[in-house]
């Protein structure tokens, strides 16, 4: 998979509660609607102007907090291609497999990558490439890659129990 | 070698041994989510499923938003309502009962060496029973639904040893904030994290909890305590499934070890809007409040309620503050209702409300205003976290929640004449 798009880039430990708020997390549900608010309490501006393909970069512990799924899913509605972080927040980090959301580890690129500036994602080749250099993230487990290779959770669910 | 509590407790579950950052696929004992079921049963339905695999292995407790907030959330709980009878689901807890942490053990659903799931991150909370429990997300609950089985990757443990004797007045929250102030919201991330040393040996059962209830916010997956004694006899009288408790070996490998006195601890206090951004209660001690939120999984239990009302009884809570009290439970309810607590707090002005999670997530009863302090004994003081993102949530004690509610700032109990 190719992504290719801006950087949004934001700090260390960002919560689940920024990212989806937990007032919405029962009365916001349609798909369009999530993609409005994602980001809501922490960039304004953010589901305004993301396009297709954007790349959220934050620090350390991204997505920290709820279990909500809801942190990840709004992304991929918002069109997020990727999320590109130092470390994730475990529950969060399932979440994206589980909705087929790229979530990939890299500190150098994460250090590298300024707000704004245009980003490429070959996600078969394992690179991050930008202004600064191309930087390398490790591959998903195994066990877990097909998950993610059949498009998340329920997808691969489906298939696991022979339902078309 | 030895074997941590997780490594063996997995391993059994996986049908063979099984060492850290291995993936294994599992069938949890109990599977726990509460109002975000409306949801899974979608996502469930979609895949495709039409009978629940194993309906005696789900517990569905309505909580966090309860009674519905609006005519969305009523919708939300009818659905899972339907839900419920439908899949003939036995263990259903409707909205009188009370947040589902603690319902689970009050209801015999926690059991030590369980392995129990939940599409909530505090389903680490268990662990102060000797189970094996984390949070899932609500598509992973679904897919619990349809096959009963999950992924897992197996965590390294870090040991996190306490000693010492609290000073009179000091619970279990300061220590839980003076260890995530030290360690970092990011300190124990993808690990399990064992508490132990004779400090948590001799803590009673509510105190324990909120130890582990809080092992999330430093990132960990699980939380796990060896039961005590209390422990042990609190269980006895609610668990059916016969159980073993399940012990780390004295070899085991841990990948970090921390070491705790209490002795000399202070009242800690989490300011905005990080759980890691602790400092002493001293150091803050002043700010104006405009709100306290006694309630919440962490600290709303008989014992909180003992605290706070030995510092109201006979007084009043400052004319500016609004002081809102949630019982974890309803079974909470009803024994300080007992012990005359209740007409304490309302008599100092107090608002009661009913048992559930009230503000905690910002859906409803008791959203603060702009620019205002709330003061909170739950666990979260992200910015937004209560509902409004221009509000600020510092995480205390209920000591320190009580004390400060009197004079309307922030106070250091130990300088009060109480």
């Amino acid at each position: 998979m190719l992504i290719k798009g801006k950087v949004w880039k934001y700090g260390d430990d960002i919560n689940t509660d920024v990212l989806f708020p937990g007032k919405y997390t029962y009365t916001v549900t349609d798909s369009k609607e999530m993609a409005k608010i994602a980001l809501e309490d922490l960039d304004p501006e953010f589901a305004a102007n993301v396009q297709k393909g954007d790349v959220i970069v934050g620090g350390a512990n991204f997505g920290c907090g709820s279990s909500r799924e809801q942190a990840a899913s709004c992304l991929l509605y918002a069109g997020v291609g990727a999320v590109v972080a130092k470390t994730f927040a475990r529950i969060f980090f399932r979440n994206c497999i589980n909705f087929g959301l790229p979530a990939l580890t890299s500190a150098e690129a994460v250090d590298a990558l300024e707000h704004g500036e245009s980003i490429e994602i070959d996600t078969e080749k394992g690179e991050i490439r930008c202004k600064a250099g191309v930087f390398s993230f490790p591959p998903l487990p195994e066990e877990v890659v097909g998950i993610f290779d059949a498009g998340g959770l329920i997808p691969y669910t489906k298939k696991q129990l022979g339902i078309e | 070698m030895g074997k941590t509590f997780t490594e063996k407790v997995l391993g059994r579950k996986a049908g063979k041994d099984v060492v850290p950052g291995e993936i294994i696929e599992v069938e949890p004992d109990v599977a726990m989510s509460h109002d975000n079921t409306a949801a899974i049963s979608k996502t469930f339905y979609n895949i495709g499923v039409d009978k629940v695999y194993n309906p005696e292995m789900h517990v569905i407790i309505l909580d966090h938003c309860t009674p519905a907030a609006n005519e969305k959330f009523a919708q939300n709980h009818k659905v899972i309502r339907e839900f419920v009878k439908k899949q003939g689901i036995p263990n259903f807890y409707d909205i009188e009962v009370g947040i589902c942490h603690q319902v689970m053990h009050e209801k015999g659903h926690v059991w030590p060496g369980a392995l129990i799931v939940g599409s909530d991150s505090h389903t680490t909370s268990y662990g102060a029973f000797g189970a094996f429990s984390a949070g899932i997300g609500r598509s992973e609950m679904a897919v619990i639904m349809a096959r009963g089985k999950i992924w897992l990757r197996v965590p390294e443990t870090i040991r996190i040893w306490v000693e010492g004797e609290f000073p009179e007045g000091i619970s279990s929250k300061d220590l839980m904030l003076k260890i995530a102030g030290e360690i970092g919201a990011d300190g124990a991330l993808y690990k399990a994290i064992e508490f132990c040393g004779p400090t948590i040996d001799r803590m009673s059962v509510a105190s324990r909890f909120v130890l582990t209830n809080m092992a999330v916010e430093i990132g960990a997956k699980a939380g796990y305590m060896i039961p005590n004694a209390e422990t042990l006899a609190y269980l006895r009288e609610r668990v059916k499934t016969p159980f073993e408790i399940v012990e780390s070996d004295p070899d085991a490998i841990y990948e970090a070890e921390y070491k705790f006195d209490v002795s000399d601890l202070e009242p800690m206090i989490a300011k905005p809007h990080t759980v890691d951004n602790v400092v002493p209660v001293s150091v803050v001690k002043g700010t104006k409040i405009d709100q306290v939120f006694f309630g919440s999984c962490t600290n709303a239990r008989v014992e909180d309620f003992e605290v706070v009302s030995n510092v109201l009884r006979g007084k009043k809570v400052h004319p500016e503050v609004r002081m809102l009290v949630f019982p974890a439970s309803a079974e909470v309810y009803l024994e300080v209702l007992k012990r005359g607590w209740i007409t304490d707090l309302v008599e100092a002005g107090c608002v009661i409300m009913n048992p559930g999670c009230g503000p905690c997530m910002g859906n409803h009863e008791g959203v603060p205003a702009n620019g205002e302090v709330t003061l909170a004994t739950s666990n979260r003081n992200f910015r937004g976290r209560l509902g409004n993102k221009e509000s600020f949530v510092y995480l205390v004690s209920p000591m320190t929640a009580a004390v400060s509610a009197l004079t309307g700032r922030i106070e250091d109990f130990r300088d009060l004449n109480l």
